[in-house]
């Protein structure tokens, strides 16, 4: 940790995370700072028979003030958009404006799901008018808003396909194409609907195949789940015909929403032949993305699919007049039923809602257009090879002779976060890297300059790294061989 | 300098004059040459939507939410409003938990990953099981997810997945969407006064199911009695014995290790988040056997370079961006913020608050059916056992007619039958509760 390794020289970026060391260890857990137990029953206060009670509670009992500094703590050993860039391929790490925060604690936001329907007209309408734009957005007619996240929007389109098929007297297509490329969750949710994964080639390009496509498609092809442009950044030019080989063989298309903030008001999936897309509100709409979730994954679907969605939507009441219209849930008439136990990520739909209405049709357009110029200029500045253009808002580039992970470990001593690394592993020793709108050129300057002192580096320092972070590498491996998955495991080491 | 352009998103900064330096570099004059989309797709129409400034917008959302009545509400069934202590908001709204991603990179993400590997030990201790998954979305779809394990781990050939009859249907029909891909089928046993009925689930249960589902306390709020002896039933026929409940219902009623559950599930966000319509946090947690079997991900203590102890993401080899259609789940984005939320209110309330608040929720739910029902024509609570939180009413009027007179005069709850209310007491301010009483002797009569 000498300071004239690279990341110290004083004309370079350099980055020093938080880090408490106490009696030669990091932060004390919780459950070392207290332990109290609370014996439970075998008095005569209790409310309960002692044999319907457990017996005892062991749990830290600390106070509100000891509780304010470790979290604080614990704040300061994270890295958030809000610490610096975060360019992480796929992820779309956008800044997240701080009045939806507002807007989401409104104490109005805060009912609870079993309520009358008049008496939360308020969230009705809210639902509604996102149903709106999203369907704008998506160039889609009917929109759900009950999935929590990209992966059960996934499974709502997967289920409606099931649906829509044996509705039509086609339940025996049992297979779902998804490109290598793909999301891991696209393979993953096809398999929890109970479908066999075709997985498809891309081309030389670095986009689907035709041939392969063509070969793939049969008459037991329930869908294709296709991102564009896809995990490379490349738009998928031949998506019309795409569309209509698949449509040929009566099988749908299927919209990943995770890169649609390259496209926004430039091209829509609705236009292009899908017929089911999900949107990644947490990526597109910049709600926060809270240190692994919860997001939300709204599906918007055409005319056809429309009577297969979850239950229930929301729409205009019939008997709605006046100067404010009323709204009611409903079942659609071949619901698949239900993926939530309620209406989703609420909350997050609140802040979703107020990102759109914030940006309206310039910001949304803006976003796409800065995002795509963004991930060009980033691409222009640094010195790895970009083998697959021309990417918009996202660009997978190869640390050659380096191995990417280590890249990414070193990266983080220049107080920027890194890639996504080593995937699609269409490109060796991947950097899949999308620094979204929210970036100034100077930050892409400075993001520039840590891709480049890395590229300079030797292995050593690489394998080094990362030296000034909360703590150091971490051997994930040796983790993963004994799991200790709470304090008290860690206890039963000692 | 960062300066700031007149139309576009507020949140892109940058100047003209930067944004000619940058199309240079690039080689193009305009940004929309950077765009590779067919002309038959493009779209060149507008959306509508109109832009806001930040008041504006903010005054929006509060006028659509402003039509939200304000009501009391006395509402629960896996649902609770307890009050969030303002340290839960101001500490988890620090923006290094609020706007990180994942903890892909564990070395700048320990202060997340020590928070979940915290909140997952919270659930260790409070069901006695070994492992904890660091959060499904919500009680539902944590249920599907057991029963998807279900058919993982199991060695029998069986099919059934068991519910009690009384299952919410959110949690019913999500279930079944989760088994729709399997060879599952749903199948549920009757109860009796609200809890399982012993003898007709002995009945119900053979070599053909797989798992067997309660809740404790039940969707009416009673405390199920002979939950051991479900467990001998599902573990005599090799079945998993899920269990859903809550933190709080936790913190005092019988230990989940101790009655032989196997898997745990429910919605941990009755600590942590106000009653959000809905939105939760899907607890998880399992036997040590199903390790390797779980779903979601884990958060495990390893060591750093320095031989510290550090926290990471761990086994993701059975998550989806390593296994793909062979993993556990098909979940990426989980409900790790809310996750955070829960672990500092349990914190806050210590094991002392922790046990206090689910005592009052027993004694406070008794003394208030105790005072409906001596309200002439009602009958408060109708089934015969211990409650927690809430407790059904029977009314000699229609339950519609009265919960919509209630409403009328400030208070939402539950109908659950032609002549049934259902009543919770969870977060509920003490000085509401007789305003609450008068109202429905009012209208009761």
């Amino acid at each position: 940790m000498s300071d004239d390794s690279g990341a110290g020289r004083d004309d370079r970026a350099r980055y020093d995370q938080a880090r408490y060391v106490e009696d030669g260890q990091y932060e004390p857990l919780l459950s070392e700072k207290d332990r109290t137990t609370v014996e439970i029953g075998g008095d005569d206060d209790s409310p309960l028979p002692d044999d319907l009670t457990r017996d005892s509670l062991e749990l830290p009992a600390l106070s509100e003030p000891e509780l304010a500094r470790h979290y604080t703590r614990l704040s300061q050993m994270i890295y958030g958009i809000d610490s610096g860039p975060y360019p992480l391929g796929s992820c779309t790490m956008k800044y997240n404006p701080k009045f939806t925060e507002d807007v989401a604690a409104l104490p109005k936001a805060a009912v609870h799901p079993d309520r009358s329907e008049t008496s939360v007209q308020g969230s009705l309408e809210l639902m509604y008018r996102l149903q709106d734009y999203l369907g704008r957005i998506g160039g889609m007619d009917a929109v759900t808003l009950q999935p929590p996240a990209g992966a059960a929007g996934e499974f709502v389109g997967i289920r409606v396909a099931t649906a829509y098929h044996e509705h039509n007297g086609e339940g025996h297509r049992d297979e779902v194409i998804v490109p290598e490329s793909a999301h891991g969750t696209n393979f993953a949710t096809a398999a929890l609907g109970g479908y066999d994964v075709v997985s498809l080639p891309s081309d030389d390009e670095g986009r689907v195949d035709l041939e392969a496509l063509e070969a793939a498609l049969s008459e037991n092809t329930a869908a294709l789940m296709l991102t564009n442009p896809n995990t490379l950044g490349l738009f998928e030019r031949d998506i019309t015909e795409i569309a209509e080989m698949v449509h040929d063989v009566g099988g749908l298309l299927y919209y990943d929403g995770a890169n649609l903030n390259a496209l926004l008001g430039r091209a829509r999936p609705g236009d292009m032949g899908f017929d089911v897309m999900h949107y990644n509100v947490h990526k597109t709409f910049a709600t926060p993305h809270g240190g692994g979730g919860p997001g939300a994954g709204p599906v918007g679907v055409v005319d056809e699919l429309a009577p297969f969605l979850p239950a229930p939507r929301v729409r205009e009441a019939d008997d709605s007049s006046g100067s404010e219209p009323t709204y009611e849930l409903f079942d659609p008439d071949h619901t698949i039923g239900k993926v939530h136990g309620y209406q989703g990520n609420w909350l997050v739909l609140v802040k979703t809602f107020a990102y759109i209405a914030r940006l309206g049709d310039e910001g949304l357009l803006d976003a796409s257009a800065t995002a795509v110029l963004n991930a060009n200029y980033l691409a222009s500045q640094i010195e790895y090879d970009v083998p697959y253009e021309p990417f918009h808002h996202e660009f997978v580039a190869s640390a050659g002779d380096q191995d990417a992970a280590d890249v990414a470990k070193r990266m983080l001593d220049y107080g920027v976060h890194p890639p996504t690394t080593k995937w699609p592993e269409i490109v060796p020793e991947a950097l899949m890297t999308e620094p979204t709108e929210v970036e100034s050129k100077d930050t892409l300057d400075r993001l520039a300059a840590a891709f480049n002192a890395v590229a300079a580096e030797d292995d050593e320092t690489l394998e080094a790294a990362p030296e000034r972070t909360a703590a150091r590498r971490i051997d994930q491996t040796d983790a993963a061989r004994s799991p200790r998955l709470s304090w008290h495991a860690l206890e039963n080491d000692e | 300098m960062n300066g700031s352009h007149a139309t576009g998103s507020p949140y892109a900064p940058y100047t003209d004059d930067e944004r000619t330096a940058m199309l240079e570099s690039v080689g193009v004059d305009d940004v929309e040459e950077l765009f590779d989309i067919p002309d038959d797709v493009r779209f060149e129409d507008a959306f509508g939507i109109d832009a806001r400034s930040e008041r504006e917008t903010r005054r929006l959302v509060r006028s659509v939410l402003g039509r939200n009545d304000e009501l009391t509400e006395l509402l629960g069934r896996g649902h609770y409003g307890y009050y969030v202590p303002s340290l839960i908001d101001h500490l988890a709204d620090r923006s290094e938990f609020l706007t990180s991603y994942t903890q892909y990179q564990p070395e700048v993400s320990q202060g997340f990953l020590q928070a979940l590997f915290e909140y997952q030990s919270l659930l260790v201790e409070l069901t006695g099981l070994e492992v904890a998954n660091c959060s499904m979305y919500d009680a539902a779809t944590a249920l599907g997810e057991a029963a998807t394990l279900a058919e993982r781990v199991r060695s029998t050939s069986g099919h059934r997945v068991l519910v009690p009859d009384l299952l919410l249907e959110g949690r019913r029909s999500t279930l079944e969407n989760y088994v729709a891909g399997t060879d599952l089928e749903v199948a549920t046993y009757p109860t009796d006064d609200a809890n399982a009925d012993l003898d007709a689930l002995a009945d119900a249960v053979d070599e053909d199911v797989v798992m067997v589902y309660a809740e404790n306390p039940t969707v009416r709020g009673t405390i199920e009695e002979r939950l051991a002896e479900i467990g001998d039933l599902a573990g005599e026929a090799d079945a998993l014995f899920v269990l859903g409940s809550d933190p709080v219902a936790l913190s005092v009623l019988q230990r989940p290790a101790d009655v032989g559950v196997d898997v745990v599930v429910g919605d941990a966000s009755v600590l942590g988040l106000p009653t959000s319509y809905g939105m939760g946090l899907g607890l998880f947690a399992c036997r040590e056997d199903y390790l390797r079997q779980v779903p979601g991900r884990l958060v495990g203590a390893g060591e750093d370079a320095t031989d510290r102890r550090a926290y990471t993401l761990t086994l993701q080899t059975r998550e989806q961006h390593i296994r793909r259609e062979r993993a556990t789940s098909n979940i990426c984005t989980n409900q790790a913020w809310v996750a955070l939320r829960t672990a500092m209110h349990a914190a806050y309330l210590g094991p002392d608050g922790m046990v206090d608040l689910a005592k009052r929720g027993v004694t406070r739910a008794d003394d208030l059916a105790d005072r409906l029902d001596e309200i002439v024509g009602v009958t408060a609570p109708v089934h015969d056992r211990h409650h927690l939180r809430e407790f059904v009413a029977r009314v000699d009027q229609p339950a519609r007619a009265v919960a919509d007179d209630l409403e009328k005069r400030g208070f939402a709850v539950h109908v659950v039958g032609e002549h049934e209310i259902q009543v919770c007491v969870a977060g509920v301010p003490d000085e509401r509760i007789d305003p609450f009483v008068d109202a429905f002797t009012e209208v009761a009569r």
